[in-house]
């Protein structure tokens, strides 16, 4: 196969666009770790300069490590992001795997019904689930948390997994049929494992808005003691405006957890947001 | 049903979670919220008011005036990412996707990173760079010797709600770039080879050839983006705060549904209008929504390679 012939100015003009956009991608956060690891005049003085030895300053972390929870707020996410996760994912596997497997009535209706969810987002009910939390005694719980993201998670999963699962052979399911395996072991035994990577992917596309979310920690579950990460570090950076060292520290402690997961799983998610296309 | 089959309860069972929480905690409180807004507080309860709520919320100055406001600016907070956003995404995607581009699995990762960021971290690290105080931007721009251009943006009434939209739209451009990507990827070798037997190559053959080809995924990308921005909130309440300042002008439907509903300061929350608003944004969300599905998807050909 011939490839297109790339002149070099042409491949050249196209590394220039791209490096000058990743510039632009990165330099904020660069600046902003760089700079959280310098002492406070350092800061305003050469705010581009990377830590010297007369400059570095572990100030704002030591900041951040009295005064904020950031540990009990990192576990609150923690706890929410994964339990919502799980069973987004069960659920939605479930739900996927009846609507992709078997013929019944009603079987396009629920699915699109089901669908619903992915244009429709569920902010604009927030209003009525404040108060069937409140009626419930929910507020302030991470149950309430975990169910909003559940219910937030599952369209799309169940949009995802159901393609998914139809591809999955026929042949494997009947032969697990005629060995006498129940639906339930079909499922759970042969169809979960097969879909592993589609899981990841809708893993990831669940978790990154689930741990980044504000308006539901704000509003549902603003207490000390559930606030999640995002919440938390929102209410410290906004007490500690003028402490330059202990906002840039916070803000390169709610970066880098998050940036390390991307760089471990990057790979998973754009191979599944390409997955039409790369085969 | 078919009679004399025995009900496949398992069906029932794989099915009942999701539908369950689903219903529950998706769609009977957007329907109930729907309900909400056509009541209103009295003493002691609440009483049906039918529309007047709507008649409130679009024609007493009150309440008008702040709406049309949102909406207004919200409007362009949309288009601003139409005009930026999405054609900066197609761009990265095409260059992206030309062959044996090196190093192109570090520029897409790179390029995403923001776009991973929650609102907080993006909103603050900007507010931070653009902050008068720190001088990052002034610097910067005095490098290239354009120093006098600065402004506190994020502080002036005419150039806030431009600078934050850019802000989302520095976040977000990894998103139109990954599916535009993906769908250029799609695209069969063989029509880009007969492209170039007919002479066809770089401009004229992404305009002629691959751009007809993308286009149901720019309709997905338009999509998603109007969806998004109607529903934005976040990040105009961590840089700006709920009050949306400077005098209202960044503020958008999200924060002024968060405003009413929920209280600020001497405000008192409203949950009948808070609704009320909710139900407009539905209304508006679903009104961009029907013109996808059924003016624009239904339009652009489909390609089945």
């Amino acid at each position: 196969m011939s490839q297109p012939r790339q002149s070099p100015a042409r491949s050249i003009a196209a590394h220039a666009v791209l490096i000058l956009w990743t510039l632009i991608a990165l330099f904020p956060v660069f600046v902003t770790v760089v700079n959280s690891f310098k002492s406070k005049q350092a800061i305003f003085t050469q705010p581009l300069a990377l830590p010297g030895p007369d400059s570095f300053d572990l100030v704002g972390y030591q900041t951040v490590a009295r005064q904020g929870d950031f540990v009990a707020y990192f576990q609150n996410s923690l706890v929410v992001t994964c339990l919502s996760l799980f069973f987004v994912l069960l659920f939605g596997a479930m739900a996927a795997f009846a609507l992709s497997e078997y013929r019944f009535r009603g079987n396009t209706l629920m699915g699109l019904y089901l669908a619903l969810g992915i244009m429709i987002p569920i902010r604009l009910g927030t209003v009525a689930i404040l108060q069937m939390m409140v009626a419930t005694g929910l507020v302030n719980t991470l149950t309430a948390l975990v169910l909003v993201y559940t219910a937030q998670g599952l369209p799309l999963a169940v949009f995802i997994l159901s393609e998914f699962m139809r591809n999955v052979s026929d042949d494997l399911k009947n032969a697990g049929r005629i060995d006498g395996l129940s639906e339930y072991r079909i499922f759970f035994r042969l169809v979960l494992p097969l879909v592993r990577p589609a899981m990841a992917t809708v893993a990831v596309f669940t978790m990154i808005p689930i741990w980044n979310d504000l308006w539901f920690p704000l509003i549902l579950a603003p207490s000390e003691s559930t606030k999640t990460i995002t919440l938390g570090s929102q209410v410290f950076l906004g007490q500690f405006v003028s402490n330059w060292n202990a906002v840039l520290a916070a803000l390169s402690l709610a970066i880098l957890p998050v940036l390390v997961l991307y760089l471990i799983f990057s790979r998973q998610l754009i191979r599944g947001i390409t997955a039409g296309a790369v085969k | 049903m078919a009679k004399g089959r025995p009900i496949r309860w398992h069906i029932a069972v794989f099915l009942a979670p999701a539908v369950l929480v689903y219903s529950a905690i998706m769609i009977l409180p957007l329907f109930s919220t729907l309900n909400l807004s056509l009541f209103t507080r009295t003493e002691g309860g609440t009483a049906f008011v039918g529309l007047d709520n709507f008649r409130t919320l679009f024609g007493d100055p009150r309440w008008s005036a702040a709406f049309w406001n949102a909406l207004g600016n919200n409007l362009w907070f949309f288009a601003v990412h139409m005009l930026v956003q999405n054609p900066i995404g197609i761009l990265l995607a095409a260059l992206l996707s030309s062959p044996r581009l090196r190093f192109s699995a570090f520029y897409r990762t790179a390029i995403f990173i923001p776009t991973i960021l929650s609102f907080v971290v993006v909103g603050f690290i900007w507010k931070l760079i653009l902050s008068p105080l720190w001088g990052i931007a002034p610097d910067l721009l005095d490098m290239v010797g354009l120093k006098s251009l600065f402004a506190p943006w994020l502080g002036k009434e005419e150039y806030a709600l431009t600078t934050l939209a850019l802000i989302s739209v520095w976040q977000f451009v990894g998103i139109p770039m990954m599916l535009i990507y993906a769908a250029l990827l799609s695209i069969p070798d063989d029509i880009i080879e007969a492209a170039e037997m007919d002479g066809i190559t770089g401009w004229s053959q992404f305009r002629r050839i691959k751009l007809p080809l993308i286009l149901p995924a720019i309709g997905i990308i338009s999509i998603l983006t109007f969806v998004g921005n109607f529903n934005a909130f976040d990040l105009i309440y961590v840089s700006q705060g709920a009050l949306a300042g400077p005098n209202f002008a960044t503020d958008i439907l999200g924060t002024f549904l968060y405003r009413t509903f929920f209280g600020f300061q001497l405000q008192l929350g409203d949950p009948h209008m808070g609704a009320t608003i909710a139900t407009a944004m539905f209304a508006i969300i679903l009104v961009g929504v029907c013109i996808y599905l059924f003016l624009i998807q239904t339009r652009l050909r489909r390609y089945q390679f």
